[in-house]
């Protein structure tokens, strides 16, 4: 019993993980319909920031807090930066092509984006300080659930919510949800589309961004390549809980992330994507658009 | 005109002719023959020029004293491309030119493709790099012999280590699922089952890249293992001890020269503190070592290459074994590698029945206060 609490904890950690870049795929696609392939490499860049600021930070003897949430802040802005601008350069052109072209323009983006962060950094694995402290509570339970992986559980779960309650509440959310049903009757109405649009990549960038410190902390490493894994995973993740979906994405990234855990667990850790992979296959086959997507009638 | 072009063609026919007899004149004389063959051109040649460049240095020194019994070492050089195809074109060729020793191939495929050929000349043959552990232990090459550890060296090292130096009763085997690290842990399976003192109760991969090994330590925490031999790279390596030490772990890590890397003390940081890695001897201490590569940089005015250390060993150990030898005699110059001690770059060598060199090979490091420390048995 101990074995499979261990086990069921351990999924629902790599499920918060997925989860935290998945959130940023799914919300680009409910409203533009574009699977970001970038998406990763901007988790990648947020860890790369929050390493570069925290190394900084704690060369002057910051305190432990004020690096975390200055690095987070850090690189939540220069990911959402990063965003924006790839959206501006690589997708707003192509937004009344055919919708393989921005498609293509994505995976570009992406491999232009791996490769500069090689050039302009490093090819080799840096070690990422641990920003998430062992927590004195925490050490009856630590052989379980660590502090990292509860911090990450805790702040999925927190970011969530707010997800939801924004596109449920506010003034923007509304605008997004217009957006995503009909883009050109939105704009009829005097929704700004563009800034809707340069907003929701702002918000999923700042999640991959503080997504990508988190992990790092918890992983205790980066490279230049941390993202493309991540991100296919996460891709993964989304498409299984019906893409476009906000609590889709995380249902879908907790049920990867469990499978891979107990099948590594009970089975081999030979076939953990096998098993991820078959679910997916099996899903869809059920259920085309996901477990908690919406079946797309149609789409003007 | 016409004659004019007749004539011009006669001088460069008789120039050629000067050009083919000087090394001709070299063969008619009374030589030991040392033929070198390996890859020297096409993808693989940075792993063969300098086996050439290490038999060229060994030979001019040897030549300097005075050659063998009286006698001047020659060089016969021949490129196999590193495929066996060509191989087999490159020891006949040495054959029929008369080699009495060959210091080669290079790559193990190649190497396995030309033996057969010397064997049935009676030649000995020893490369400076081609670790299938089949060409010795297979036994069907009584003429073949080597100055590198086999590939299965290394897993035996680490599993020598595990069980006589640890004494660990129960060993998990993890490896990346990639060549270099399921081929080590597959041998070091092989190597502690067939200990009888230990047995492996878990032997998985794990896929390189992943976000999180949690389940996998869970898994070998489950498994009741006292001591861990991981089959990988560094980046695998340090996410799984650092996941262990979260989960409150403290079971010994054994893994490879993949992880034997400053890198790995790096990324782990104090995670990586007594972790154990097997990795090549140093040899950087043996005054032979630091002297054959002062005569590379003597001569070529540049760092060695691959190779270069066991090939320079080599050379001396073939030559070394003709002097004593007497012959060039195949069963003599066998015999001879088998007992007589020779000290080269490698350390102080000889050959066992099956053709590796003892004294070559891993030694067991740790990491101790952020640096690898090798580790006496």
């Amino acid at each position: 019993m101990d074995y499979f609490i261990e086990l069921f904890f351990g999924g629902l950690t790599r499920g918060s993980i997925y989860a935290l870049i998945a959130l940023g795929y799914t919300m680009v696609y409910g409203i533009i319909g574009l699977i970001n392939f970038a998406h990763g490499e901007i988790y990648m860049i947020g860890a790369f920031t929050s390493f570069i600021v925290a190394t900084v930070l704690s060369i002057y003897g910051f305190p432990l807090l004020a690096i975390v949430v200055i690095a987070a802040l850090a690189a939540a802005v220069w990911s959402s930066a990063y965003g924006v601008t790839i959206e501006k350069i690589a997708y707003r052109p192509l937004r009344h092509a055919p919708r393989l072209s921005p498609l293509i323009s994505a995976i570009g983006m992406s491999i232009f984006l791996q490769n500069y962060v090689l050039l302009a950094q490093t090819s080799d694995f840096l070690p990422f300080p641990a920003l998430i402290p062992e927590f004195a509570f925490m050490e009856p339970v630590a052989h379980i659930v660590g502090s990292s992986d509860m911090v990450i559980l805790v702040t999925t779960a927190l970011v969530m919510l707010a997800l939801t309650l924004l596109i449920k509440f506010t003034r923007i959310g509304k605008a997004m949800r217009a957006t995503a049903q009909d883009r050109t009757m939105a704009m009829l109405v005097g929704i700004n589309v563009d800034r809707v649009i340069s907003a929701t990549f702002v918000i999923g960038s700042a999640l991959a961004a503080i997504g990508g410190m988190l992990i790092a902390s918890h992983i205790g490493q980066i490279n230049f390549y941390i993202g493309f894994i991540a991100g296919i995973k996460a891709f993964t993740a989304a498409v299984l809980g019906g893409i476009g979906s906000i609590p889709g994405a995380v249902l879908g990234s907790l049920v990867l992330g469990l499978t891979e855990s107990f099948a590594t667990g009970y089975v081999s850790s030979d076939y953990e994507d096998v098993f991820a992979f078959s679910l997916l296959v099996l899903i869809l086959i059920f259920k085309p658009s996901g477990l908690l997507g919406k079946a797309e009638t149609k789409k003007v | 005109m016409q004659s004019g072009l007749k004539k011009k063609l006669f001088v460069a026919a008789v120039a050629l002719g000067f050009a083919m007899a000087v090394p001709g004149a070299v063969v008619a004389g009374d030589t030991i023959k040392l033929g070198v063959a390996g890859a020297q051109s096409g993808d693989l040649a940075s792993y063969g020029l300098p086996t050439v460049k290490a038999a060229e240095l060994v030979v001019a020194q040897y030549n300097a004293k005075g050659g063998i019994n009286g006698k001047k070492v020659e060089l016969l050089v021949e490129d196999d491309i590193c495929k066996p195809e060509v191989a087999t074109n490159s020891a006949t060729l040495l054959v029929t030119k008369g080699v009495d020793v060959v210091l080669g191939h290079i790559c193990s495929g190649a190497t396995k493709a030309a033996l057969p050929i010397y064997k049935e000349a009676g030649i000995v043959v020893m490369s400076p790099s081609a670790t299938n552990p089949d060409l010795t232990q297979s036994g069907d090459y009584p003429n073949f012999f080597r100055t590198i550890a086999s590939d299965d060296a290394q897993a035996k090292t680490e599993v020598d280590f595990a069980i006589g130096t640890i004494g660990a009763k129960k060993i998990a085997v993890i490896h990346d699922k990639g060549d270099y690290g399921k081929g080590l842990a597959e041998f070091a399976k092989v190597f502690v089952e067939k200990s009888g003192k230990a047995e492996v109760v878990l032997f998985e991969g794990v896929t390189p890249g992943a976000v999180d090994y949690t389940a996998i330590v869970q898994k070998i925490k489950r498994s009741g293992a006292d001591a861990v031999i991981f089959g990988g790279y560094h980046p695998e390596a340090s996410k799984i001890v650092s996941m262990m030490k979260k989960k409150r772990m403290d079971i010994v890590f054994i893994s490879d020269d993949g992880v034997k890397d400053d890198t790995f003390i790096k990324v782990a940081g104090e995670n990586a503190e007594g972790v154990y890695a097997s990795g090549p001897q140093d040899n950087s201490k043996n005054p032979l070592s630091a002297a054959s590569i002062e005569a590379h940089k003597a001569a070529y005015n540049a760092d060695p290459g691959a190779f270069y250390e066991n090939a320079y060993s080599a050379a001396l150990a073939l030559l070394n074994a003709i002097e004593k030898a007497g012959s060039t005699d195949m069963a003599a110059v066998v015999k001879a590698l088998q007992t007589e001690k020779v000290d080269t770059p490698v350390g102080t060598i000889y050959f066992d029945e099956r053709g590796d060199a003892v004294g070559v090979g891993f030694a067991m490091y740790q990491v101790q206060n952020g640096q690898y420390v090798e580790v006496k048995k």
